[in-house]
């Protein structure tokens, strides 16, 4: 019958056991977003975040771990990003932010001093502590996504926190939270 | 490491854990952009949209062949959602297609008592076989007219199957778009409905209205 041969061509990635993705989206998505913001500045962000869940639905098929999606789509960004850098000469970073916050990008209760700070992180601080805090992942799971082991994973976001430290107290701009 | 520097750290995390949240303009953008670029790049196999009607918030998936599932209320927008994920593809998101964007308007004209029958390109892959034919005899039942589920199951072809016929009804994946709430027990009553009694009741009451 037609109609049984149109159903079993159609159901060729049916029964995957994965959700719709849309609840990806919206699960996943706003950490996402401010992920790729974090790594490509405030600019780019949409870009890379469209990047990431476009490469991200059209592999979703091959999915095989229902549980591990997050880690899988930060995989992604984390390369959609390095993608940017390589495309593009990186502008200094903090300078292109505080003119975006100038111009009232993004709300005004931003930490506009520790976001400034994140981003002038060397890369692989920024990275880990991105990975780490925005995308809320696992040192172990950072380390998978940056192709390092689990204890420089760990050695990358320790750093990263002790600069960012360092870097907001003597700051002049420390707001007074 | 002191008391103090040990308090500094945990707010700092805090911070960094708040850090940059979208807001809801922002998400929404971005959200809007990226289901235009799916569909534009044929990456989405189900397309959905919420719809408000007098019953409540209707779920409408549309592949692209046609609408392809109409989620009542008490179904739960998840399970309907799950459903499709699991039957026809996991790519499913919340983007615009025309014959959901014809079926919305549609059903706007039909719950005002305006439109009689509905024309928009359906799939039918949700169902299959017999309880294919009772939907599409169903289909064919006039608005503001009823049948019994013997008479369905007739039209179908097999007047002794009408438990099956009852079956197909109750799976219908199209209601309201194939009226299956015209279709009643021939004891009288008003018989079971995939989004509830009192939903069935209402639609049969709107066209005896106009």
């Amino acid at each position: 019958m037609a109609g049984r041969r149109v159903l079993r061509k159609m159901s060729a990635q049916a029964g995957s056991g994965l959700p719709p993705f849309e609840r990806v989206v919206a699960l996943h998505g706003p950490a996402l977003l401010r992920f790729c913001a974090a790594q490509v500045g405030r600019e780019r962000a949409d870009d890379c975040f469209q990047e990431t869940m476009l490469a991200a639905l059209g592999a979703y098929d091959g999915v095989r771990d229902p549980g591990a999606i997050r880690g899988w789509l930060f995989a992604i960004a984390f390369r959609k990003a390095i993608d940017v850098h390589r495309a593009r000469a990186r502008a200094p970073e903090s300078v292109e932010d505080f003119e975006a916050l100038a111009d009232g990008a993004g709300p005004a209760h931003r930490d506009r001093a520790l976001w400034a700070r994140v981003r002038a992180l060397p890369e692989k601080q920024r990275q880990a502590v991105a990975l780490r805090y925005l995308a809320d992942l696992s040192h172990k799971e950072i380390g998978e996504i940056m192709n390092t082991t689990d204890a420089a994973a760990r050695r990358n976001v320790f750093e990263g926190l002790a600069r960012l430290r360092a870097d907001l107290t003597q700051a002049p701009r420390r707001p007074s939270d | 490491m002191s008391k103090q520097s040990l308090e500094d750290l945990k707010s700092l995390e805090d911070r960094l854990r708040e850090l940059e949240r979208p807001d809801t303009p922002e998400w929404t953008r971005a959200r809007d952009a990226l289901a235009k670029r799916a569909d534009a790049a044929e990456l989405v196999d189900v397309a959905f949209e919420r719809h408000d009607s007098p019953l409540g918030s209707l779920v409408l998936g549309a592949t692209a062949k046609g609408l392809v599932r109409v989620g009542l209320p008490v179904e739960g927008e998840d399970a309907v959602l799950d459903e499709l994920a699991e039957r026809i593809s996991p790519r499913v998101l919340c983007a615009s297609r025309e014959s959901v964007t014809r079926a919305r308007h549609q059903l706007d004209e039909y719950f005002a008592g305006r439109l009689r029958c509905f024309e928009v390109p359906l799939d039918w892959q949700l169902t299959v076989g017999f309880r294919r034919e009772v939907l599409r005899a169903t289909a064919r039942i006039p608005y503001g007219q009823t049948a019994s589920y013997r008479e369905v199951a007739t039209r179908a072809g097999s007047p002794a199957a009408f438990r099956a016929a009852g079956s197909a009804l109750a799976t219908n994946p199209l209601p309201i778009v194939v009226p299956c709430h015209r279709v009643l027990p021939a004891s009288g009553g008003i018989g079971d409905y995939r989004g509830g009694a009192e939903a069935k009741a209402r639609l049969l009451d709107l066209e005896r209205a106009t």
